[in-house]
Parts: structure tokens; sequence; C-alpha cells
């Protein structure tokens, strides 16, 4: 692994990639934020309120909790998730393939490493201010709601960082395989859609058939549920290291693949 | 001084063959033309000198330095504006400029200063707060060539630079190519429109499927290998007799069919 991060010519070239996406995005920012933020506070209403009164309190390690909490904590982890995903699926491939801005930006003294670092660092931003304006919004529910606040979720967009950057470099390996959109239905259907309901968020994962608890043990969504929802109640996260291990290498794996695939399209 | 040399380049897409052995070089100064019909291999010859794909056998030098393993070093001391507009749709003018002085490690305030004179040489001053969706083809071509510009390239790279303008579009664009000519920069243009070639290059070759098959000056090779005229019989028009220029010369070399290939 070493080796093959070591041949990459990476320079601090990307952050002018970075740069270029903010410098758009600050122009719709309002816009892709109602956007962002509109869907998971939907579902937290209507699972944390309404569903939320019939289920009544949850069961997990870390003691009994209502269900409206218990969701929040998963809710912002998808979110996260599929931020992070979007941006490095369809808005990358429009970047690369329709817009052609990366022949563009090809054509200046950059390479396409650089690319490919600036696009996942950027998607993983998008992801990440996506969960913090999320959480600042749930927190405010949770005390009108009256429930505690702990001083734990300080380390909630901490570790959705890499959570987002796990994400856009999973992304960033469809974007280098598409030939067009309908490509992602396949991903989002096969990866993201699955991750969404059995990584844990909705429900305990232990109430999964015991074949579907060791599948979906090391989903990098898992991993993430894993280390939040605690965050969310009060707790420390069992087996952090783990966790991180998990997210942290799809993370630099995905870089890699990623890498080495859009390094052959655009050498053709 | 020799600015660019490319030696014996080869490259090949399965069994077909796009360059083959072709050599030419570049000295300070000079425009440098590759003209040939559609599909004869000078956008991938263009794609080899920048670095953005390999050859099969052959080598690049440009300012001294091997292109494939000083690719950033290269790249920072060149323009390029590509066949196809690649201007951000988001960005007015101004905006196009600063990001891409950006992909070159310039300070923002480096590239604000530039920013009017870029937009000046272009005539697009009006334009500057204009996104590319409201401005003309030849605006486009031009804001794309002040892009290229912003960090002061030795070498220009052109590849097919007027393709889709109109007649003052295109002159305008070729005053201002031979503006930056005057000034000492270097151009290696691909084009097939031969008035255009024989208005701005110094040197040219004629490539066809991925082969050179002459080199030199325009008017030294209409002198070589053409009668001083050309005696035309246009079907009810009548008998036109003309001087020779580069268009007989392509048609000699390239012949008069369509390419179905291409």
């Amino acid at each position: 692994m070493g080796a093959l991060m070591f041949d990459s010519m990476l320079s601090s070239r990307w952050i002018s990639i970075f740069r270029r996406n903010f410098l758009v995005w600050r122009k719709q920012m309002w816009g892709s934020l109602v956007s962002h933020i509109a869907e998971p506070l939907i579902a937290l209403l209507a699972f944390g309120y309404g569903l939320g009164a019939l289920v009544g309190n949850v069961q997990t390690p870390f003691g009994t909790v209502p269900y409206f909490v218990f969701i929040a904590s998963g809710l912002i982890c998808m979110s996260t998730m599929n931020s992070a995903s979007f941006e490095a699926l369809y808005s990358a491939y429009s970047r690369l393939d329709h817009q052609k801005t990366w022949h563009g930006i090809l054509n200046a003294a950059v390479i396409i490493d650089d690319i490919v670092l600036g696009e996942i660092v950027w998607a993983a931003f998008k992801g990440l201010f996506a969960a913090s304006i999320i959480l600042l919004v749930m927190m405010a529910l949770l005390l009108v709601g009256g429930h505690a606040l702990t001083w734990h979720m300080i380390f909630v967009l901490p570790v959705l960082a890499l959570v987002a950057l796990t994400f856009s470099s999973m992304g960033m390996i469809f974007t280098a395989l598409a030939k067009g959109y309908d490509f992602f239905a396949f991903y989002m259907t096969l990866f993201l859609t699955p991750m969404m309901f059995m990584a844990g968020g909705f429900f305990p994962r232990e109430q999964l058939p015991k074949a579907a608890q060791i599948i979906t043990e090391y989903m990098p969504l898992t991993a993430a549920v894993n280390l939040v929802r605690p965050l969310f109640l009060g707790s420390w996260p069992e087996h952090v290291l783990i966790n991180l291990a998990v997210l942290i290498a799809i993370a630099v794996i995905a870089f890699v693949i990623a890498l080495k695939l859009l390094r052959k399209r655009f050498a053709e | 001084m020799l600015l660019f040399e490319a030696s014996h380049l080869v490259k090949n897409y399965g069994a077909n063959k796009v360059v083959d052995d072709l050599s030419f070089h570049i000295a300070k100064g000079e425009c440098f033309g590759i003209i040939g019909p559609n599909g004869a291999g000078k956008t991938t010859t263009l794609k080899i000198c920048l670095g953005q794909t390999h050859a099969d056998s052959g080598s690049v030098t440009a300012f001294g330095l091997g292109v494939s393993s000083n690719l950033l070093a290269v790249k920072q001391r060149m323009g390029v504006v590509s066949q196809f507009d690649t201007l951000d749709p988001d960005f007015s003018c101004e905006e196009n400029i600063l990001a891409y002085g950006r992909y070159y490690g310039m300070s923002d305030r480096a590239i604000k200063e530039r920013i009017p004179k870029l937009l000046d040489f272009a005539a697009l001053t009006h334009k500057a707060k204009a996104r590319p969706g409201e401005l003309s083809g030849g605006m486009k071509r031009r804001l794309s060539l002040a892009r290229a510009l912003v960090n002061e390239p030795q070498l220009l790279v052109l590849d097919e630079p007027t393709t889709g303008l109109d007649p003052q579009a295109r002159h305008l664009m070729w005053e201002r190519l031979r503006e930056l000519l005057s000034t000492g920069m270097s151009i290696l243009l691909t084009t097939h429109f031969m008035d255009e070639a024989e208005r701005l290059c110094t040197r040219l070759c004629m490539i066809d499927h991925g082969k050179k098959l002459i080199e030199g000056t325009p008017r030294s090779l209409i002198a070589e290998h053409l009668p001083p005229e050309i005696t035309e019989d246009i079907e009810g028009v009548g008998v036109l007799k003309r001087r020779s220029n580069l268009e007989d010369l392509f048609f000699k070399y390239t012949g008069r069919q369509i390419r179905m290939d291409s």
C-alpha cells in the first residue's frame, strides 16, 4: 500500500481544485443547503416523532434511550454518506464528462492525481457541511424535546469527517468507471441503500438474523453508526480502533483504486 | 535555440497506427503548424506533447526537459487552448481566469493583477462579469486563449483555434496570435484550415495517417512542390487562373476523397 501511494506525484495543487468547487458552490450554497437538510429532517420528524411514538424506548449497550435520540444518531450518519456520495458521483461525473471541467484543468499545470484528491476532499467537505448543519438542528430539537446534550457530541463531527472521506473515495471509484449517470443507480441500489437500512441506523443491528449481522458488521456505515451513536447518548463507543480502522482502510484502498482507474481513463 | 522537440513518436490504438514515427521541433519565437485532415493524428500528437497520453515509443523534450519525467515543470511553462471549450459555465469571465491561474499555483493577487490585461487582450473587458453562456463562439475562444495566457507561458499550444468561428472572429483571433508571436512567444498549433496555416505558421508539417508527408515554410513548400499558377475549370463559372496555395498542396498530398473513417 505504501508503495502504491508513493508513486503518486501528489502536490499541493489539489487545493486549487477544491477552491474551484468551493467558488461554484458559494454561488448556490443556499439552494444546496435546503436540499441536503430537508430530507434528513423530514425523516427525523417522520420516524423520530411518528414511529418513535409507537416504538417508545430502545435498548442499547449504552442504556435505554428514546427512539428519537436513537434514530437521530443514525440519520446524521446516513446524511453524511448520502451527501458525500452524491457529490463524488453525480457532481464529479458532470465535471468529468458533461462539462469537461477536468479536461480544461488538465491543460494547466495540474495532473490527474491532484484532481482526484481535490475532488475527494471536496465531496467529503460537502458531506461534513451537511452533517454540521443537521447536527445543529438536531441539537436544537433534542433540547426542545427535553433531551440532554452531552459534551461527547463534540467528537461527532471529526468522526463524520472521516466517514465523509470514506464515502467520497468509494464514490470516486464508480465515477471513474461510469459511462453515464445511469450507472450510479447500481451503486445506489447495491451499496448505499442496503447500508442505509441495514447498518443499524433505523434499528439495532442485533434484531437482524445472525447471517445478516455478520454480513453487515464491516460495512463502513455500520462503523460510522457504531462510533457516532454512543456519542449522542453520552457514552464512549466500543471498539473505537477497529471501527476507525475499517473507515480508514476503506478510504485509503478506495482512493488508490479510484486514482489508478482515473489515471487510466485519462491516459486514453 | 530549440524550445521544443518531439522525436520519433509512435502511438497505436490496438492495430491502428495513429502516430507513425513523427518528429518535429520548434525554435523560440516560431509558430509551428501541424496540418492534416480530420483523423490524421493531430490531436493525439498534441496529447503526447502535453504528457496527457504516453507514446508507445519516441520522446518529447520541452525547455530542455523530458516531458514525461518533468510533467509539472513543463506544464508550468505552457498554455493550452483545446479544440472544445472547457470554460466553467458557472463562472464569469474574470472568475474563469482566476480559477485557472490557481491551477498554475499563482497567488490571487498576481492573478487579479493580470485579469484586466488579459480581458483587454481578448476584447472582453465589457464582458468581465458575464458567464460563458452569454458569450458568442468567438468570445468563448478568446476567453480560453486569455485563460491559457494567465501564467505567461513560453509556448502556447492551440488545437484548431478557429474551428467553428465566423470570419470576423477568426480574423480577430489571428490578429491576437500574431501579436503574441511579435512579443517572442512560440506557438504550436494544429489546423485543417490552409489559409490559417499560411497566415500564421513560420513552419509547418503536413501529416496524414500519423505520418509526416512534408515539412517547411508555407512559401517554400508551395514553390517546391507546385507550379506557380493553377488553372481550374469550374463548370458554369469558367476557367480560373490563380496562384497556387497551401490548399492545392494539401489536396496533392492527402487526396480529395471524403474520409469515411474520421
